[in-house]
Order: C-alpha cells, then sequence, then structure tokens
C-alpha cells in the first residue's frame, strides 16, 4: 500500500494525495495506492500540481494500518506525517489530539 | 557593536527587495522550482521535513537587545513561538511559510541583519569565541577580523559557486574555544616577538563524513596580510577542489589528496602575487573597525562581590551557576555570564519568544547591551558585573535559563536530528533529553565535572559529534534508529577526533551505554580534577570497551 506525499508549496505543510488529485493535510483521509498503474497516475497527478504551484517534491510512500488508522511505514514518514516527536503541541499531532 | 555603513544597509536592502521578487515570481509560476530552488538556499531558506526553515545569520555570534527583541516578534509572529540557537552561532525558525519570508527578511533588515550566505557553497557566517572582547585570556578581540572577513567575503564574485560550502572560525585566545581546528579555515590571534598582532592559521578541518583536524600552514601570518591570504587560499581551493563528488569536495579533501607541503606551496605562490595589492589590509581600516567593537567603559570593581558570597552561602543552585556559568572577565569585579539553554530534559538551543524577550531585557539592564550566541548553543551576556549576578539569577531561574550546567554532561550540543531535519537518519534531540534526565541531579552533574556530549543526527555531523569527548551519531539500521558512540573527541586547541568504540545501540540502550561509561570513567579517575576526556588520554580505549562490551 502506498500513498503520494509532498509539501505545500506556499507554507511547506505536509500533505497528501486524496481523492481526485486534491492534496490533504492529514494521511487519514489520503488516497491509498494498490498498483503500480495507480502509483504511475498518481505520480502523473503530483507533477500537474507541482506545474500548478501547488506542491514540491511528491513522492510516494509505504504505509500500513493499524487498529483501523492509516500510517507510514517508515519512522522518517510516521513524524513528517504527525510533526516533531519533541513538541508535542506542534504539527499535525497536535490536530489530531485537539 | 558593529553597525552598518550605507553600503551595508542599501546592499542588505536590496538583497531583501530581490528576494521578495523571487518569491513573487515563484508563486506566480515565472520561476519554477528547480530555478528558485538555489534562490531561496543563497537566502537560508530551507525546506525541512514539516515546513520551511530559515537559517538567520548572527555574524560571529553577537547581538544586541533590539535584534533579539526582533528575533523574538518573529518566533512570535511568523513561526510557533521559538526558534534554535545553531552550532554556527546563527537561529533558525522551524516553521516559516514562503509567502511570509519576504516580509521576515524585510523586519530583520530593519534590525541590521539578514539571511545571507547561511547555506549554500559559499563562505558561511564567520564564527568566534563567544567571550570576545571580555575573556580574561585573550590577546585581542577576533571580532574586529571576523567582520573584515565578513565584508570581504559578503557576495565575493569570486567565492559565491566554490566547489562546496566554507567555514570560518577565528579565536582571540589561546584555549581555543571557537572550534577553529576543525573549520575548513581556523585562525588563531597570537603576538610575535615584536608584539605584533598576527594569526596561527589551519587550513583544511572539518567534520562531516570525513572529519580532519586543520593543518597549520602558517605559525604568524601577519594582521595586514589576513585578506590576501584568505583569498589566496580560496582561490587555491576554488581551482583545485572537486566538482565531480560532492562528498569529496571540501578543503580538507584537497588538503589530504595533495599533501600539505604542496598545497601550502600553492597558497603561497599565489599569496605571493596578491600581497601587494588591494587586499593589504591598512592599519587604519583594521582601527576603524576596531572601534565598533570597543569595550564598553567598564570601571574596575572589587574582584569579589558580598552580594554573590553572601547568596551562594544559602542557595545551592545559585552556588552552582556561580561555578560553572561564569567566565573569567579581563576587568576586575565583571564576568560573563552562560545562560544555559540546555534545561534538565530540554530542547538543546531551543529558546522561545518569552526568554528571547528576557534576554534582551538582561542585556540592557545589566549587560552593556550585548549578547553572544555560542557554538555550543547556549546565550552569553559578556560583560558583567559580578554584584547583579543574583538579580539575573532570579530572573534566570523564573525564565528557565538558570541551570547551573555550562561545560557538564548535561550541556549538550545536539542537531535537529529527524524531528525536523530531512537529512537525518535518526532523532538526536529526544536522545540529547534523555541523557539530560538520567544526569541531571546537580550534585551528580557537578561531581562528574567537565564532559561534553555531542549528538548528531546523520553522518554530516551538525552536532559535531566527532569532537565530543563523548559523540554519538544517530543513523538507520533496519528500519530502527542506532546510535554509534566515539570516545575522545575535543575541539580546543589540543582537537582530536573521537574514536569509534565499538558497535552501535539501539534507541532504548543508548542512555544506558552513556551511564556505563560515565560509571567507568569516574571509577579510573585519579582525583576529581581528572576530566573524562584526561581519563580516556590516559588510558585509552580498553577499559571503556570492556565496559561496555566486555572481555571479548
Amino acid at each position: 500500500m502506498k500513498v503520494i506525499t509532498a509539501n505545500r508549496l506556499i507554507d511547506g505543510e505536509v500533505v497528501f494525495q486524496g481523492p481526485e488529485g486534491t492534496w490533504v493535510e492529514l494521511i487519514g483521509e489520503a488516497r491509498v495506492l494498490a498498483d503500480k498503474d495507480e502509483i504511475a497516475a498518481a505520480l502523473a497527478l503530483g507533477a500537474q500540481a507541482v506545474a500548478a504551484r501547488l506542491i514540491v517534491e511528491p513522492y510516494e510512500i509505504d504505509v500500513i494500518e493499524t487498529d483501523g488508522r492509516l500510517e507510514p511505514a517508515r519512522f522518517r514518514e510516521k513524524i513528517r506525517a504527525a510533526g516533531p516527536t519533541t513538541h508535542p503541541a506542534l504539527g499535525k499531532q497536535a490536530r489530531e489530539t485537539a | 557593536m558593529y553597525r552598518y555603513d550605507e553600503f551595508d544597509q542599501a546592499f542588505v536592502q536590496e538583497r531583501t527587495a530581490q528576494f521578495a521578487d523571487q518569491v513573487r515570481r515563484r508563486l506566480s509560476g515565472e520561476l519554477s522550482e528547480d530555478e528558485f530552488k538555489p534562490l531561496r538556499l543563497m537566502n537560508g531558506l530551507y525546506l525541512q521535513l514539516h515546513a520551511y526553515m530559515l537559517r538567520v545569520a548572527i555574524p560571529y555570534g553577537t547581538l544586541n537587545s533590539r535584534q533579539m527583541r526582533k528575533l523574538a516578534h518573529i518566533a512570535r509572529t511568523y513561526d510557533k513561538g521559538y526558534g534554535h540557537f545553531t552550532t554556527r552561532q546563527n537561529i533558525q525558525f522551524n516553521w516559516p511559510s514562503l509567502k511570509d519570508t519576504p516580509r521576515i527578511l524585510e523586519e530583520l533588515a530593519e534590525v541590521e541583519m539578514h539571511a545571507i550566505q547561511t547555506s549554500g557553497n559559499c563562505i558561511r557566517n564567520v564564527t568566534a569565541d563567544h567571550f570576545a572582547g571580555a575573556a580574561a585570556d585573550e590577546i585581542a578581540d577576533p571580532r574586529p577580523y571576523a567582520e573584515i572577513l565578513r565584508q570581504w567575503s559578503s557576495l565575493h564574485p569570486e567565492f559565491s559557486f566554490l566547489p562546496r560550502k566554507f567555514k570560518v572560525a577565528i579565536t582571540g585566545a589561546p584555549h581555543d574555544r571557537a572550534a577553529v581546528q576543525v573549520h575548513d579555515i581556523g585562525l588563531q590571534l597570537a603576538r610575535n616577538e615584536a608584539g605584533e598582532i598576527g594569526f596561527v592559521v589551519f587550513v583544511g578541518g572539518g567534520l562531516g563524513r570525513t572529519p580532519m583536524i586543520g593543518r597549520k600552514v602558517r605559525d604568524f601570518l601577519p594582521e595586514e596580510d589576513l585578506l590576501a591570504y584568505s583569498e589566496a587560499i580560496l582561490r587555491v581551493y576554488n581551482r583545485y577542489g572537486r566538482r565531480d563528488n560532492k562528498y569529496k569536495a571540501r578543503i580538507k579533501i584537497l588538503v589530504h589528496e595533495t599533501g600539505l607541503e604542496d598545497l601550502k606551496a600553492d597558497i603561497e605562490a599565489e599569496f605571493e602575487k596578491i600581497r601587494f595589492g588591494i587586499l593589504r589590509l591598512p592599519d587604519a581600516e583594521v582601527r576603524r573597525i576596531a572601534t565598533y567593537f570597543a569595550p564598553p567603559q567598564l570601571d574596575p570593581r572589587a574582584g569579589t562581590s558580598a552580594k554573590v558570597e553572601t547568596r551562594k552561602a544559602t542557595d545551592p543552585a545559585f552556588a552552582r551557576f556561580v561555578a560553572h556559568n561564569l567566565n573569567p572577565h579581563r576587568v576586575p569585579g565583571y564576568t560573563s555570564v552562560t545562560l544555559s539553554m540546555k534545561p534538565i530534559g530540554g530542547i538543546p538551543g531551543d529558546a522561545t519568544d518569552a526568554q528571547m524577550d528576557v534576554i534582551a531585557n538582561l542585556a540592557e539592564g545589566y549587560a552593556f547591551d550585548e549578547i553572544r550566541i555560542s557554538h555550543e548553543q547556549n546565550v552569553i551576556l559578556p560583560h558583567v558585573a559580578l554584584d547583579d549576578l543574583p538579580e539575573i539569577f532570579d530572573v534566570l531561574v523564573k525564565t528557565g535559563m538558570a541551570e547551573g550546567n555550562a561545560g557538564l554532561i548535561t550541556d549538550i550540543i545536539a542537531c535537529p536530528g529527524m524531528d525536523y531535519c530531512a537529512l537525518a537518519t535518526a532523532r538526536s534531540i529526544p536522545v540529547a533529553q534523555r541523557i539530560s534526565e538520567r544526569f541531571g541531579a546537580p550534585e551528580r552533574q557537578s561531581d562528574i565535572g567537565e564532559l561534553k556530549i555531542k549528538i548528531s543526527g546523520c553522518i554530516n555531523a551538525c552536532g559535531h559529534h566527532h569532537v565530543g569527548h563523548i559523540g554519538i551519531l544517530g543513523l538507520e539500521k533496519k528500519g530502527e534508529e542506532f546510535y554509534q558512540i566515539t570516545l575522545g573527541g575535543s575541539a580546543d586547541e589540543q582537537s582530536s577526533i573521537g574514536e569509534i568504540i565499538g558497535r552501535g545501540f539501539s534507541s532504548d540502550e543508548v542512555v544506558d551505554a552513556i551511564e556505563t561509561l560515565v560509571d567507568t570513567y569516574l571509577k579510573l579517575r585519579s582525583s576529581k580534577d581528572e576530566t573524562f576526556l584526561d581519563v580516556y588520554r590516559r588510558l585509552g580505549e580498553d577499559p571503556f570497551k570492556e565496559a561496555l562490551y566486555g572481555a571479548e
């Protein structure tokens, strides 16, 4: 399982590709890609979003589902998806518990 | 301190306007990311894991209260209420948006600050001893020379596209507090037999994936030759430094591959061509720049303070602060105070906007409006009357900057690591926090004595782990954080690169491993005066290795 992630151009916020080429801030709302064709199509949408000046540097990441929640497989991406582990009140993690 | 002249002010304002236009063109689509990225990096704007990061230059770590208040304002207005002091005496803001950065740079320009040359393959912010102009052991204030180098290197047309970044550090005292031997150029002020000022010059020091101690290329470079000789070094590097491999592009590799004598000959040959030209430093200009750094009028006072002695007798925390966080001042009755940005369990180098405002108030009220940032990520008030220490300490206690731990085991350098940095392979800050908590008991850390722990979250070594008495390097192994320990590093006048002690440790194990090393040191030391580094240098790695891994 994969999702596409990037940073938003205007403020650098970590975003994920959501349904129909949208860009969402929480990984739980990301569109999960099952096979190579889907990934290729999603990356093509990512390239369009780069050209449209919405995002920068889109790439695919592995995700896993734990207790019905989607999360990145790699530790680095877990931190990107949540915020700094040293500042639980900052980043996306703060919103989720709010 | 240095004040911008008309040229400086116009230059920074032009650059700010230029960057505002570049951001506008990026957002309107006239510039692609590939075109824009080198432009934003030239203005200190990185894209990190969670957001953009803006690195603001603090030349030679010196600033005044007005500038510190502006940094507080930026943290509060455009960021998330804090900033991070770096190992190059700069400050980083971790959450600015791209659209706000032109305004941030405008605000910085209002107080003679900018973010130019805090990134990219150019000559970076020149760093200096954080006790410059105040320390009792100083030969001369190194900052006028740092400022001269800053002016020479700012947008130097020949050196804006070097093979790789280039870092210069300068110290004015025989005891090196600026880690000059691990810089591309390290300068140590000295006097010759005639009493004239000059520099011991080191070239090719550096950390990163190939750590090296700088090699001495001049025992005494006369003051007037500072720029011509620096230019000669840079020309040789610019011409012969490798551009085929980013990891072999620093001048240390050139020194290593060319050999010291050949490289010295190249530098001297280049120097001979230009030494009597436009770069020869006129004495009058050196003196003119030096007037900007004229010390405040400090009337000598009693060498001891009854107020301090009385308070010490009744307040152990204050006594510890006095024991560890003061550096001898050249004028009797004064001292340089280290404000600890390393609270127990806290994040090394982080300061909130409120703390920055407090630092500015203290500087204005008690310290002749001078503030320094140390490469060890603390804040210094360089000129403080001993009698004022109790009042200052009371403010620091209320604002979380009063830990009496300067130079002790909890005064840890840590890079941002994987909590922020796109290059990191592991986290640094949480390891620093756990070590700080483990050893945070005041009596315990005082008993352990001087011990510098430095932590990097990747091989690029921003946390200076190679020169930690105990160095910790965070790596990734099979998807897990994994920490390699080095022992015996040092970044003073007897610089050394730490040696890897053995196999690394998991995140869960690493703090226990540090404790084993510290306990081993305590058992082995001949007296309390023998530091961790002394013991390591006396006995070598074997007893530490055996304590960590058993007899193998």
